[in-house]
């Protein structure tokens, strides 16, 4: 009995791939990819004063390595920026900052923290509001020096936006959203093709005139219904249940899921067309789903992840679809701002689309 | 390129894995026939047949089936060729009547629901169309599988061991519709291992090991073949097979005798005279006339002497 399975597991060597390749993408994507405690965040800065002592301030803040300024004109582009998900911060010195610093009233310098991440946004701000004190440590000597007693020279005020209470609900919800059509729609699909094979009905279907494009878009589209029926059980639930809000408009937020829905059924059948038997269908879409899970922003800060896994991130089409999610629910994010994450999304279904049809045998060689 | 051809191909070849299969197979076959397709297992018949139907893409050969391109042509082969798979190739989880309907909006046939319900009505299965196809037996299934290739009308049926496992009246049933539709001007190329039905066949053609062996009508096989045969009665039949074997004679038990058969020249009654004068004297030899079955041994047996 031993001996036999062995031997069939010998045989079956995408098993066998999948055996040896799970430890280790899992080994890699836990031990390098996930950091919990992102640095180096896109934050902009709004010096309206720029003074020595601004420029001290932000050069302690860049010093706690969890930022990376760029320099913004005004408030109100800081907050584009921020709406759009470009900058995770902006920091705003009012023009009479250094004044009123110098004549010791303690000037408030106001940071925007996009909070749809609360884990993402956390040590970051922690790290923020201890400036004060230490910011200006080596500026406020010699005739300055009084100002730097026991009082804090400057004040840091935080505003939390989208998600003022850093509910972590509020950032999974709408990503479970994707999570599970990934999940479901991927496995269901990709079992199509093997399904046919392994009863014995794909010779029959493939002795028909049937056009592959037929097939695939027959396969498809009921599960791009399903999906949707989804959808609605994950976002009424979002809503009632959690109490997650909805700022943007209902329409683009649908067609983001069609979007992603097809992308996500264009990889089941791909792989559909490669597996042999619906075992390996299921093993080839636990494959695809961990680095989703893992490397998509779902479970952890996006911007934490070293550049590598940000850019095998940027390919799938989850992390752009959570990024739209997360947008139009929670900062009423429209048309024009999920635009630039459609396109990776329509490249991954576009390249997903010819391999799946270019693997698509119209015979049994 | 003969239009009075359903088949027509020279030189098919197929190798999978290095390993051919099919080895430059001619085959014609004549609009309106019934033509028998023999061999043992594994002998390349079900590859022929894919081939044929443009499952299977051709690695040498040419040829044309109902006067299309084997190589270019596989989508318009398609519509006019109903192909029946070895194993049941319908949807078990669908209803008789779905699968039917299925079949019919697959090759987009115009007067759907009316040949649909022709279809049950010839079957006889009207009463029990919304019953699951997986739920039938062998000899249901075999039919509601003929029912539905033949539902486009198809000029060419090419049948993979369609009676493999089914009662000998269904059998025969069958056999009756292919004639029926053979008489209609549809040509049948059918796989078979029963020999029954290759004398039903206007013709025969026979392959091993990838290789065609015979082919034409019965009488011509067995004429071409150039066999005689003798049956042999009598209580030592086992110590008559054990003399016979591996000495260049054909032997087939049957039950209560023993066929022997050798090439024109032999005489097996002396032959046996002289090797073992006991035992010829303890077993009845009567010459019979060469069979269909006698002759597929020979040429199997030669066939693997050839590879071998």
């Amino acid at each position: 009995m031993l001996r036999k399975e062995f031997i069939q597991l010998r045989r079956d060597r995408l098993t066998f791939a999948m055996l040896i390749g799970v430890p280790i993408m899992q080994l890699v994507l836990f031990g390098y990819a996930i950091n919990s405690d992102p640095k180096h965040l896109p934050t902009a800065v709004v010096p309206l004063d720029s003074s020595p002592l601004v420029r001290s301030i932000v050069r302690a803040a860049q010093n706690t390595d969890y930022f990376e300024f760029v320099e913004v004109g005004t408030e109100n582009e800081a907050e584009r920026l921020i709406a759009r998900g470009d900058v995770q911060f902006a920091l705003v010195f009012p023009s009479d900052f250094t004044e009123r610093l110098l004549r010791g009233e303690s000037p408030a310098m106001a940071v925007y923290a996009d909070a749809t991440d609360p884990a993402a946004t956390g040590t970051a701000v922690s790290a923020l509001q201890k400036l004060p004190q230490v910011a200006l440590r080596n500026d406020l000597r010699g005739p300055l020096a009084r100002l730097a007693p026991d009082r804090e020279p400057f004040q840091v005020i935080v505003h939390k936006r989208y998600n003022p209470e850093g509910l972590t609900n509020y950032n999974v919800v709408p990503g479970l959203m994707g999570v599970i059509l990934t999940m479901t729609l991927v496995m269901m699909t990709a079992m199509g093709m093997t399904r046919e094979r392994e009863r014995g009905t794909l010779e029959n279907l493939l002795a028909t005139p049937v056009r592959p494009v037929e097939v695939m878009i027959g396969k498809i589209v009921p599960y791009v219904i399903i999906g949707y029926l989804q959808v609605l059980i994950v976002f009424s639930a979002a809503r009632l249940l959690f109490e997650v809000p909805m700022f943007g408009n209902f329409g683009v937020l649908s067609a983001a899921i069609v979007l992603f829905i097809v992308a996500t059924l264009g990889v089941g059948f791909t792989f559909s067309t490669v597996a042999r038997s619906q075992m390996q269908s299921m093993q080839m879409t636990m494959f695809f789903f961990l680095p989703n899970i893992l490397l998509s922003g779902f479970m952890f800060p996006f911007r934490g992840m070293p550049r590598w896994a940000q850019w095998i991130g940027e390919a799938l089409p989850l992390t752009h679809f959570l990024r739209i999610v997360r947008g139009v629910m929670l900062k009423g994010a429209g048309l024009v701002d999920v635009l630039p994450q459609t396109w990776p999304i329509s490249l991954f279904i576009l390249v997903v689309a010819v391999i799946g049809l270019k693997r698509y045998r119209q015979t049994l060689d | 390129m003969s239009a009075d051809n359903a088949i027509d191909v020279r030189g098919l070849t197929k190798a999978f894995d290095g390993r051919t299969v099919v080895d430059h197979i001619d085959l014609v076959v004549p609009r309106g026939e019934v033509c028998g397709f023999l061999g043992p297992n594994g002998s390349g018949k079900t590859t022929t047949i894919r081939m044929l139907c443009g499952l299977l893409e051709v690695d040498a050969g040419e040829g044309t089936c109902l006067g299309y391109d084997i190589r270019r042509e596989a989508r318009r082969i398609k519509l006019k060729v109903g192909y029946m798979t070895q194993r049941f190739g319908l949807y078990e989880d669908l209803s008789i009547a779905e699968n039917l309907d299925f079949t019919a909006r697959v090759y987009r046939l115009d007067r759907r629901q009316e040949r649909v319900a022709a279809a049950l009505e010839r079957l006889g299965l009207t009463s029990r169309q919304k019953q699951l196809a997986g739920t039938l037996s062998g000899g249901w299934k075999q039919r509601l599988a003929l029912a539905a290739c033949l539902l486009h009308e198809p000029e060419l049926l090419l049948l993979d061991e369609p009676t493999a496992g089914v009662d000998p009246k269904a059998r025969r049933d069958f056999w009756r519709e292919i004639h029926a539709l053979a008489s209609a001007g549809v040509t049948v190329l059918v796989s078979t291992h029963y020999m029954d039905e290759a004398e039903r066949c206007h013709r025969l053609v026979y392959i091993s090991y990838g290789k065609m062996l015979a082919a034409g009508t019965s009488t011509e096989v067995v004429e071409k073949a150039g066999l005689r045969t003798w049956a042999v009665h009598g209580p030592q039949l086992e110590a008559v097979l054990e003399q016979v074997e591996s000495n260049g004679w054909m032997a087939v038990p049957f039950g209560n005798s023993l066929h022997i058969s050798g090439d024109r020249g032999g005489d097996f009654p002396r032959w046996l005279a002289e090797h073992n004068p006991g035992l010829a004297r303890a077993v009845h030899i009567e010459p019979i006339p060469t069979g269909l079955e006698d002759v597929f041994i020979a040429l199997t047996q030669d066939a693997r002497d050839t590879v071998s």
